[in-house]
């Protein structure tokens, strides 16, 4: 392993570690009590006591993003495919998509909630947010073709089927799995933010709602845990898609790959 | 005895003017936004020939590689191509090749838009490889090759397919002098193996000498042909070529007629014709 290696690596754990302990030092040294801030310990000792149920509703939350998340890149890659194949269809849907988008999920969600079952109503909110990143990245992605090569399959006399399944979807990868990155990221929030709107009136068994739950108990160090969960989840997200983006894009395309020096 | 004399007349006509490959007629270009690409072009293209358009940047040399591949229509006149067999294939000035894609699948592409499987095409592909010396690098990605490689690609996958026609628009430009010089040495070469008519852009008087029977020098503002050049030598050429009196003087002719091209002074008009 090469220096610059090790620096890539060991620094990122370094200055994680030590703002942990920092954290945990600040806590001791001051006495501050657990209900203003926990030391990371105790949030650890909490993560272990209530795992039974805080595992419940990280399955929940998981379940929720993750569903969303499918529903969203299958929609989102389809109406970017109709939009490619059919042009007035964009001209009239895609101002929908952007109020959609515009629209803070926040605002939607009590309306959702009054119309919908609330798992649902959740899983909506988580699907509308994900889903724009999605479509638009991949309408522009199939659109984003080389001209020359359209030429050239145009030369060659291709059909519309091939030049679209040969040509315009391979282009659009890149654009694509980016799309996917920021809506995993975004699939999260809107659950996270939709269970939250609907709190008490929920089924109430996501990791939002546990927060919100805690809080009314003044259980602080759990708050603390679930968000530890919460993230955890984000970071795994990022690193499934980014993961699934790299070994898609790794022969052929340069944002996979080092620069040579 | 009239069907003597008919035959008699058809061999004359045969023999004393082969009808062209494709011919352009009063060619002109008009784009919406007002600009004149093309004006008035006559020019006829025998098969089997090398000929250059060559021109200083705005001459529509481009513009001509693009109608006759049938990628624009021109707005004035007609091109006509008198046999049905007039196969094209195009060269880009970029490699433009598939970044997704191998090198072999890039070229298989034509193929393959044709429903060739691949196994049917392997023998072609892998022959069109070895011509242009990418034997081995069929597994390559275009991301993986230097830049002259990614062009030698480009024109296996314009060859793989035999075309009749092979439209090359300024290919080796953005290549160093060097790689330049040894693709246009294999292009000769190839040429002369597939007996294919060669249409080819360039800004570069000594690439168009050296490579062509016939070299049309255009000038810009409305892109239009000023004169033409014939390289008293036969195809295929080499090293020899390069160092010899005929050569030399071909290419200050070739340059007198680009300057004047350029000029575009009356003087420079007079020296043309």
């Amino acid at each position: 392993m090469n220096r610059r290696r090790l620096i890539r690596y060991v620094l990122p754990t370094v200055a994680f570690l030590a703002t942990i302990a920092l954290w945990e030092a600040v806590v001791r040294i001051n006495h501050i009590p657990p209900v203003i801030l926990p030391a990371p310990s105790l949030i650890e000792q909490t993560l272990v006591k209530d795992w039974g149920t805080l595992f419940g509703s990280l399955l929940v939350t998981l379940k929720i993003t993750l569903e969303a998340l499918i529903v969203a890149t299958i929609g989102g890659t389809l109406l970017a495919l109709i939009f490619a194949i059919w042009r007035p269809i964009e001209y009239a849907f895609f101002p929908f998509a952007v109020i959609l988008q515009v629209t803070p999920v926040i605002a939607i969600a009590p309306l959702l909630l009054i119309y919908l079952d609330p798992r649902v109503a959740v899983l909506v909110c988580a699907f509308l947010v994900a889903f724009f990143p999605i479509l638009a990245n991949t309408t522009l992605g199939l659109s984003s073709v080389d001209h020359n090569l359209l030429d050239l399959f145009q030369m060659y006399k291709a059909s519309r089927t091939r030049q679209l399944l040969w040509l315009r979807i391979p282009s659009a990868l890149p654009y694509f799995l980016a799309g996917l990155r920021i809506g995993g990221g975004l699939a999260l929030i809107g659950a996270i933010v939709a269970e939250i709107a609907a709190g008490s009136a929920g089924e109430g068994s996501g990791l939002a709602f546990r927060i919100v739950e805690s809080g009314y108990r003044l259980n602080i160090p759990r708050m603390f845990a679930s968000l530890v969960l919460i993230s955890l989840t984000g970071v795994a997200i990022f690193l499934l898609t980014s993961g699934i983006s790299y070994l898609m894009l790794r022969r052929w395309h340069d944002s996979a790959r080092g620069r040579e020096s | 005895m009239a069907v003597t004399i008919e035959t008699r007349t058809e061999i004359l006509v045969t023999v004393g003017t082969p009808p062209p490959l494709v011919r352009l007629e009063g060619v002109g270009k008009l784009f919406p936004n007002g600009t004149e690409a093309l004006r008035d072009v006559h020019l006829d293209i025998q098969r089997g020939e090398f000929v250059s358009l060559l021109g200083p940047s705005g001459c529509g040399k481009s513009t001509v590689l693009r109608l006759l591949a049938g990628l624009a229509t021109p707005t004035a006149g007609g091109i006509h191509w008198p046999s049905t067999d007039h196969e094209l294939s195009f060269v880009f000035q970029e490699p433009t090749l598939m970044p997704w894609a191998n090198v072999f699948d890039n070229v298989w592409l034509p193929l393959r838009l044709r429903s060739q499987s691949r196994s049917a095409a392997r023998p072609r592909i892998e022959e069109m490889l070895a011509k242009v010396g990418l034997s081995g690098f069929s597994k390559s990605y275009p991301r993986e090759l230097s830049g002259g490689m990614k062009m030698r690609v480009s024109i296996a996958r314009a060859l793989v397919t035999r075309p009749a026609v092979i439209l090359m628009d300024e290919p080796f430009a953005a290549l160093d002098e060097i790689t330049r010089t040894k693709l246009n040495d294999d292009l000769v070469q190839l040429k002369c193996e597939s007996d294919a008519t060669v249409i080819f852009v360039t800004h570069s008087v000594f690439e168009s000498v050296y490579l062509s029977n016939r070299v049309v020098v255009m000038a810009p503002r409305p892109g239009r042909i000023l004169s033409e050049v014939t390289v008293p030598a036969p195809l295929p050429r080499d090293e020899e070529f390069r160092l010899s009196h005929d050569y030399a003087e071909t290419c200050r002719e070739t340059s007198r007629m680009l300057r004047a091209a350029m000029e575009e002074t009356p003087a420079g008009k007079a020296l043309a014709e």
